[in-house]
Formats: structure tokens, C-alpha cells, sequence
């Protein structure tokens, strides 16, 4: 087996230094019964070739992003990411590297992951950020449960247009907390109410901006109403790009910002791994209950700057059944990805694309407006719209697929029985060219 | 734009002052250079990607633009490239050795899985795409499912959980759940053995259990007449890891199955240590309810310096109802994405994740799978199992073994041998990296005092065996002999010296900021 070194001679002799008769009896104290006496019933080993073969042949039954006119977001986009970016993650000494416990050789996970840290906090407008979370949803989900311990509060409001599954994430770690979920109802292209839902009792309110729909909000007035009742304000992207072009979460009055940030150095990978980005204010209570892990500098013994994990104190593996959370990992390697993207983007350059993906999304924006029966719902957005159609969205998706076009999300997908049936997500981005918007237009001709 | 990084950083790289000291004016030292933050090198104006000029279009984003600078450096291509390779130099990793690091299982991780991963078909495609145009992903899903219900002989998985410890909050909240469905409010203790990870407590308070602790035997075992003690009508579930982290086979464990089943709790079993047993046990057949696979450690799939993981979790039939959302069913020819709670035949307890999982490391892991076969899987769980003992053979007479008999596939030792040597347990782990490794856990479990818990893996070759046991043997003997200075001072070789992680706690410094305005010229 080209993975495993030993050879029999090798075990041969290795068994007699333990002193024992045979591998077997180094099993024995599994139970007699359930020692398997042979090979489970799965295919036997297979060579590199046989395994390439296996998996092209399955690859291939997937229509890729790449190679088709693609407008699908929701939550997960499709951006062009710099060769760099793949060959340095693929580097034995980041790629096969284990969470930083000794910091002294471990420097490059740790200065990187500092690195990340603040260039989510600079992204977000806020102060500082941790080394990363599994995705978007779940760190909406543990900002809600940060915002409990920290109000003392047990209610939370979240707004109709955030992501149903960040809010189907959210509800499902509040669900055995004693944590009340309220949501507002979705308004397409709109504002909801979820500003009605501020009562004295509420711990934080949750909005996604851009929202689900695409749409663009001023945060400033539901941050004011939020912290008149002594609320936090926890904002929500899916889209990180838009931070290039958007103010910021934090100069608009969030306490809390999360998000995804699978758009920089990730790719999509359906739908994961991600990476989750989180970050707040610069207050001793909100650190404290800071969930996942953290990068700090100091000094070592020749008093040379370094980095280390710190504040673990917080965690699981110190305060067990007291920890802040049960979040034991991060997703380093995608964390790592964002941070080279992101380095060789630049300022200059994350605005430039920013303003590309806005450039983008308006001219497709036109386009279908132009088209009968077809109305654009948003007034203002980054590079995603919601469309309403002249008949079900699911089936002018599929019958488009059916054409090699991945024209969005039907918003039924992701808000079944609501009556938003005939209301079609789209997202364009800079890899989005003029050949596929034309593709688009021609193929929505056809099939409304 | 202004620049933003010509200031100092903000702690010096290296100093003459108070005692520290350098012996090269740029702070390198040969090969190991040191590197400043992209912050201090890098400019708002400079990017290393060539983009197409913006139009110049009106804004439609409801006059929210961001005016003031980010303060985001960027470094051109080259540039970036240096800096990263540069940092990588400062991280050990296990192309470059063993890395012994118990419970962590750190094996050799093949590029064939990268390759697979990274096949358009599965890296490039979108979570949302309609069904019909990621058929051959789904069915990988599905085929990843049946490799994982067949090597634990269980009817169900979730396969969304994005890590071991999400995997161990799907697990108990599939338990709180089915208990919710029985009527049973009751029942919100759960037993967790001294030894467990510190994740299982956390996870168990997050499903509005509390935890009540089982010691340990002599043996390092579950204590069963203090288990049997603690069982009664209010206990949820036992959370156990098998093979345990003391790197043993929990001999009693159908006996600990049947007595919660009998006293009406569930069985959650933390899978981290598969590894030891995939293709000779199934756990299904131990009688677990529920038991999450951390697929990077048992089947390969690269950690990255700290994450993605992924946390498939088996369900016994009692248990598979309760199966959270999204999940894969065939249907046909043809396979169907179950994404929604209404759609679901049981009653789920909802959604864990955005999307499907951790597709990504679904891929790698097949590949793995595949790679090995039944034959391989099973031969690699007793290499592993071998390495480790001989590890403890080689080592028991001058380390102190932390219990009798074999070990499954990690040799636990504590630190009786140091005893009044002047030398650490977190000494000699800092010795070891002047050595050129990486050092084994320290400390964990807290069933012994100053453990050091070693996991050799199974891709490891006898003569590297031999090497990493003979330098072990030799830093024991040494500290014996009265060498502490050898390991007080360690790391003598490393890209760091010891580091301090007490300042780092004390005064968090927690992100890069400009420098002041003005120089610190009181200091």
C-alpha cells in the first residue's frame, strides 16, 4: 500500500520489541464479538489512476461554474482568484500544518492568521476580529449567542431578508439555549419591519447588507433604534467584495459584524469549506466572549516580535462546560486564502473590483428590465438583484440549465411556500463577460 | 491615497535594548528571514492583480459609499509571494517530519486527494446550481455516506457538520431532540468521563444539558461502579471517546451501551480516534446512538494550521429521524438534495450550516477512501496501533508509561520521570523542536499529571521510529544526568525563541495599528 511505510519484516520485528505474538493481541481488549474477522464489505484498494478515473467520471457529470454563462449567488460567488493564491496554500508548510499549540515553529500560521485578523477588522469598520469561523452561517449563529451573554438578554430579531439559512443556522444553535427567535417577514427589493420588533427585552438584531435580495441599506437608523433599547446591532454580508465599495458595517453603528468571505482566495467548492469572519468592538466584555480562536503578538526571549494563540481562556478545552463556545477549529487554510487574496488585491485593487462587480450587476440590471414582463425589484444594490418573472422562477432556471445557462436561485428555493415563486435571484461579478449577459438576455427571451 | 505604513511597527523586530539582543543588523538569520507585516511593507495604492478599468458609471447603491481610506496594504505578485513562502519557513508541518501530536492525528496527507478536490466538476460549482447540473456531485455525497454507514455498520449520516466538535453538537442535538419527541424534559444530565475532550462539556451545555463527570480507573478506563452509581432517570446520554484519550480500548463498552439504554438514555460516542479501529471495529456494532467522524484525522484530509475540518456523524436507527437538514437520498437514477424541514421524513432538528458541508474535504476523503479499499483501511488502523506500541515498547524504560498493557494508536506517558530533573514537561516538549520535531500534547488527558500523549500514525516508517525514539531516549537520559539547561533554554533552534504567552493574554494586542502620529520620543 503506497501510503503505509511498513513493511512485514518490519512489523515482524516491531511486534517482537512490544512482545506480543501477533497484531491481534494488540486488539485485545476489543471486545471478542465485535472484532471483525475480515475486510468490511467495501471495495478493495484501488491505484492512483483507478481513483482519477472514478472521480473524473463523476467530475464530469456536473456542469462547472467556468464553463457556462453563471449568475448564481445567494450567498456564495463566483470571482476570479489569482493562481498565487492556490499555489501558496498548496505549500507542505501551510497545507499540512496542525493548529499553532507551539508557537515557536509555528510562526507562519500565526503571523498570517494576525495578519487576517486585521484586515477583516479594517474590512469591517470594527476593531478587532477573530482567526476565523467554519462559514457565514455559523458565525451569524454564534454572534447571536455572543450577544446573549453579553446583554443578559435572551431574544433575538432577525430580519426577513437575511439568508433563510443563516437564519435556519442561527435557530437551530439558539434552539436548546432558551434563545426566542423572532424574524421578520422577507420584503423583496424592500426594508422589513424587523425595526418593529425592538422591544426592551431584546438582545440583538440581526440584518444582512446587501440582504438576500440584493438589496443595499443604510444601517445607521436601525443601529440608533437598536442601541436606544439596548440592543446590539449584528450585521450580516454574505457578499465581502461589497465591503470594497459599501461604508462599513461598523462605521454605520454595528457592535458585532460577520460574514462570509468565501469571494476572496476560496472558490466556491459547494458550498465549503468557507470562511467565516467575525469581528466587533474593542471592549474588554465583548472580547471576553469572543467565540473561536485568537491570534496575539508578543515578544520572545530575545524580546523579537511573535505570535501566539491567545485568550484561551475563553475556550473549551480550559473552561469545559463554561466555555464560551464549543468551536474547537477554525478554517485556517481558508483564512490563509482570503488573507493572500486580499494582500494581493490591495486597497487600490479591492475597489476596483468592487466597483467592476457594481459595473457588472448594473448593465445585467438593465438588461433584464428591458425585457417584457420582467421587472427589477432594487433600488439600490452591490452586484446581486432579484427579478420578478412573468411566470415560476424554478422553471425558467431549469429550462435555462437545459441550455447550459445557470441563470440565479429561485427565491422559492430558498423561501419554499411563501409566495415568492416568480421572483428569481441573480448575481453578476467581474467574471461575468458581455458574451454571458447576452446568453442570459437571449436565454430569458426564449423561455418567458 | 496616502500612505499608511511608513511608520514603526508597533513592537519592534528586534531591539538592543533591555538585555535582548541580535547579532545581524536585519534581524535574519541565514535562511530564516525575518519578515515584517504585509502592514508595515505593503501600500494602499500598490496591487498585484491587473483588473480592467471601471467605466465610471453612477452608483446605484443608495449613496452609501465608503469614502474614507480602508488602510488595506497590497503588495505586488512577487512581493506577495516572498512574504508567504518567507512565513511558511517559520512552520513545522508533517511533510517535514513526524509530528507526534496525540489526538491530532497528523499523517501523511496525499496530493492525489488535492488533485481530486480540485477537479471543476467538484471545486468549481455552486451550492445553489439546480439539482440537475451536480448530479455527479451528489452522488459523491452519497457514495462518501455509504463508505462511512458501511465501516461503522449504522443505518444513517449527517454529513453537513463542518468539524468534529459541530459534529458533536449534531449528534447531542439529535439526542435532545429524540428526547423532546419522547415527552422526556426530564432528562438533561449527561455523564462525560474525566478524560473527555473539552469540547464534549461545551457541546452538551449548548443542547441544555449539564454535565456530570465519571472518573477514571485504575486502568484508565471508564470507572463502572462509579458509572452504575450515576445512572438514573434524569440522565440523557453518556458522551464516551473510543478508544479513549488515554489511547485505550474502553473494554466495557457494551456494558456501558446496555446500562444507558436500560436506564433510557442515549449512547454519544466522540469518534476523534477512529482512526485506531476503522475497518476492524464498527462502532455500530458497540451499540452507539450517535458517534461524528473527523474525516481529517481518520481519513486524511489536510488541517491546514488549524481548520477545515469536516464532522460526518452516524445515527443509529433509534436516532435517525431526528437527522438534521440538507441531506442526499437516491431516487433512481437520479439523486435529490433534501434541504428543507417539511420535505424531511422525520423530524429533523433543523439546519446546522449553510449548505451541504464540507464538499471540499467530502472529495479528499473519498479519495483516501478509495486509495486504501476495505484491505487498506484496515491495515492502516493496525499500523497505527503497532507504531504506537512500539513507541511504548521502545520508550517505557526510561519515559514513564502511564499504564500497564498495550495502547491503541497513541502511547500515553506522564511526567514521573522528570521528577526532580529541574526539567518540565513543557521543557522537554520545547527540547524536542531543537531536535527537529514537532512536540507531542502536553498536559491532555488531565486523567495523569504532566501527560504527553504521542500518536505516531500509521504513515510513519520503522526507521523513523527508530530515529524519533532514540532522541527521546537520549533528551530523558540527559535531563536525568542534570542537563536542564539543555531544556530551559529550548528552543535554541527554532524561528522563535520561548514566547510569551502570559504578555500576550495580559495586554491583548489582538491586530496591527498605524503608528502614532507622533514618535514615542518619551520612551
Amino acid at each position: 500500500m503506497r501510503y503505509l511505510p511498513l513493511t512485514p519484516e518490519d512489523r515482524k520485528d516491531m511486534l517482537e520489541t512490544i512482545g506480543a505474538p501477533s497484531v491481534d493481541a494488540l486488539f485485545a481488549d476489543v471486545p471478542e464479538t465485535a472484532r471483525l474477522k475480515g475486510p468490511v464489505d467495501l471495495p478493495r484498494r484501488a491505484t492512483e489512476l483507478e481513483v482519477e478515473r472514478a472521480f473524473t467520471a463523476m467530475s464530469s457529470r456536473n456542469l462547472s461554474a467556468s464553463t457556462a454563462p453563471f449568475f448564481v449567488g445567494a450567498g456564495a460567488y463566483k470571482h476570479h482568484v489569482p493562481a498565487t493564491v492556490d499555489h501558496l496554500i498548496q505549500r507542505s508548510e501551510f497545507l499540512t500544518s496542525y493548529t499553532p499549540y507551539q508557537p515557536e515553529i509555528s510562526q507562519g500560521t500565526l503571523q498570517t492568521l494576525f495578519e487576517f485578523q486585521t484586515q477583516v477588522a479594517l474590512l469591517t469598520g470594527t476593531d478587532v476580529a477573530n482567526a476565523s469561523m467554519y462559514d457565514g452561517s455559523t458565525a451569524c449563529a454564534e454572534a447571536v449567542l455572543m450577544a446573549c451573554r453579553i446583554t443578559k438578554r435572551q431574544r433575538a430579531v432577525l430580519s426577513g431578508n437575511l439568508h433563510p439559512h443563516y437564519a435556519e443556522a442561527t435557530r437551530t444553535l439558539a434552539k436548546y439555549m432558551d434563545i426566542e427567535i423572532e424574524a421578520a417577514a422577507p420584503v423583496p427589493g424592500g426594508l422589513d419591519a424587523v425595526s418593529d420588533a425592538l422591544t426592551d427585552d431584546v438582545a440583538c438584531v440581526v440584518v444582512q447588507n446587501p440582504d438576500v435580495f440584493g438589496q443595499v441599506h443604510d444601517l445607521r437608523p436601525l443601529a440608533e433604534a437598536a442601541h436606544a433599547k439596548g440592543a446590539l446591532l449584528i450585521a450580516v454580508f454574505t457578499e465581502v467584495v461589497s465591503l470594497g465599495l459599501i461604508e462599513s458595517p461598523g462605521a454605520m453603528g454595528a457592535d458585532i459584524v460577520v460574514g462570509e468571505g468565501q469571494s476572496l482566495g476560496v472558490g466556491l467548492q459547494f458550498g465549503g469549506p468557507y470562511v467565516g469572519l467575525f469581528a466587533c468592538r474593542d471592549d474588554r466584555n465583548f472580547i471576553r466572549n469572543l467565540p473561536g480562536r485568537l491570534a496575539g503578538e508578543t515578544v520572545d526571549a530575545d524580546g523579537r516580535r511573535g505570535f501566539v494563540l491567545t485568550l484561551s481562556t475563553r475556550e473549551q478545552h480550559i473552561r469545559r462546560d463554561k466555555a464560551t463556545s464549543n468551536i474547537c477549529t477554525n478554517s485556517g487554510l481558508m483564512a490563509l486564502a482570503f488573507t493572500i487574496h486580499m494582500t494581493l488585491l490591495g486597497e487600490a485593487g479591492l475597489r476596483t473590483l468592487a466597483r467592476l462587480n457594481h459595473e457588472r450587476a448594473c448593465e445585467m440590471a438593465d438588461r433584464l428590465a428591458a425585457l417584457p414582463g420582467v421587472e427589477v425589484l432594487n433600488s439600490a444594490f452591490f452586484n446581486e438583484i432579484t427579478v420578478r418573472l412573468p411566470k415560476p422562477a424554478a422553471g425558467v432556471v431549469e429550462a435555462l440549465a437545459a441550455k447550459g445557462i445557470l441563470a440565479g436561485v429561485p427565491a422559492s428555493r430558498l423561501y419554499p411556500g411563501k409566495g415568492l415563486d416568480d421572483l428569481l435571484i441573480l448575481a453578476a461579478t467581474e467574471t461575468n463577460t458581455d458574451a454571458d449577459l447576452d446568453a442570459l438576455e437571449a436565454g430569458l427571451k426564449e423561455v418567458l | 491615497m496616502s500612505m499608511n505604513t511608513q511608520g514603526r511597527p508597533s513592537r519592534p523586530l528586534h531591539t538592543h535594548d533591555a538585555g535582548a539582543y541580535t547579532d545581524t543588523f536585519s534581524g535574519s538569520r541565514g535562511l530564516d528571514q525575518a519578515e515584517p507585516l504585509i502592514f508595515e511593507r505593503g501600500r494602499v495604492d500598490v496591487t498585484g492583480v491587473d483588473l480592467p478599468e471601471p467605466t465610471g458609471a453612477a452608483l446605484r447603491i443608495g449613496g452609501l459609499e465608503r469614502k474614507a481610506e480602508i488602510g488595506l496594504p497590497g503588495l505586488a505578485e512577487p512581493e506577495t509571494m516572498r512574504h508567504y513562502v518567507r512565513l511558511s519557513r517559520k512552520n513545522y508541518a508533517i511533510d517535514l517530519g513526524l509530528y507526534p501530536l496525540g489526538s491530532c492525528t497528523m499523517k501523511h496527507n496525499p496530493r492525489l486527494n488535492e488533485k481530486m478536490a480540485r477537479l471543476p466538476g467538484f471545486g468549481d460549482i455552486h451550492p445553489l446550481q439546480p439539482q440537475s447540473t451536480v448530479q455527479g456531485a451528489l452522488e459523491l455525497i452519497g457514495e462518501l455516506a455509504r463508505w462511512l454507514m458501511v465501516l461503522t455498520n449504522t443505518p444513517c449520516v449527517a454529513m453537513s457538520p463542518k468539524a468534529g466538535a459541530h459534529g458533536e453538537l449534531c449528534g447531542m442535538m439529535a439526542i435532545r431532540a429524540a428526547l423532546d419527541a419522547r415527552g422526556e424534559t426530564g432528562r438533561r444530565r449527561v455523564l462525560v468521563p474525566e478524560s473527555a475532550h473539552g469540547t464534549n462539556p461545551a457541546t452538551a451545555v449548548q443542547c441544555g444539558f449539564f454535565c456530570d463527570e465519571i472518573p477514571a480507573d485504575a486502568t484508565g478506563r471508564v470507572d463502572m461502579a462509579a458509572f452504575k452509581a450515576k445512572l438514573g432517570p434524569d440522565v440523557a446520554a453518556i458522551m464516551l471517546t473510543n478508544p479513549n484519550t488515554c489511547g485505550l480500548f474502553e473494554r466495557d463498552i457494551k456494558e456501558i451501551a446496555d446500562l444507558i439504554h436500560e436506564a433510557g438514555g442515549y449512547f454519544y460516542c466522540d469518534g476523534a480516534n477512529f482512526n485506531a479501529i476503522v475497518g476492524r471495529v464498527r462502532p455500530g456494532d458497540l451499540g452507539i446512538d450517535a458517534m461524528h467522524i473527523n474525516l481529517h484525522k481518520t481519513f486524511s484530509t489536510p488541517h491546514g494550521g488549524g481548520g477545515p475540518g469536516s464532522g460526518p456523524t452516524v445515527f443509529s436507527q433509534a436516532l435517525a429521524p431526528f437527522v438534521p437538514v440538507p441531506y442526499v437520498v437516491r431516487e433512481g437514477e437520479t439523486w435529490r438534495l433534501v434541504e428543507h424541514e417539511h420535505e424531511a421524513e422525520g423530524q429533523p432538528f433543523g439546519r446546522m450550516v449553510a449548505f451541504h458541508g464540507q464538499m471540499g474535504m467530502f472529495t479528499r476523503a473519498l479519495s483516501y477512501m478509495m486509495s486504501h479499499g476495505s484491505d487498506g483501511l484496515r491495515q492502516a488502523a493496525e499500523d497505527a496501533v503497532l507504531n504506537a506500541n512500539y513507541v511504548l515498547a521502545r520508550l517505557r524504560h526510561v519515559m514513564t508509561a502511564a499504564f500497564d498493557g498495550t495502547c491503541m494508536h497513541e502511547a500515553l506517558f506522564d511526567d514521573r520521570f522528570l521528577k526532580g530533573t529541574g526539567v518540565t514537561t513543557l521543557d522537554f516538549a520545547k527540547a524536542m523542536i531543537d531536535e527537529g520535531y514537532h512536540p507531542m500534547t502536553m498536559y491532555f488527558p488531565l486523567v495523569v499529571h504532566g501527560a504527553m500523549l504521542i500518536e505516531p500514525t500509521e504513515t510513519e516508517s520503522k526507521a523513523s521510529l527508530d530515529r524519533f525514539c532514540d532522541t527521546l531516549e537520549g533528551l530523558a537520559l540527559a535531563a536525568q544526568a542534570g542537563e536542564a539547561e539543555r531544556f530551559t533554554a529550548a528552543p535554541r533552534h527554532a524561528p522563535a525563541k520561548r514566547l510569551d504567552e502570559t504578555r500576550a493574554a495580559r495586554t491583548p494586542v489582538l491586530r496591527w495599528s498605524p503608528p502614532a502620529e507622533t514618535p514615542q520620543a518619551a520612551e
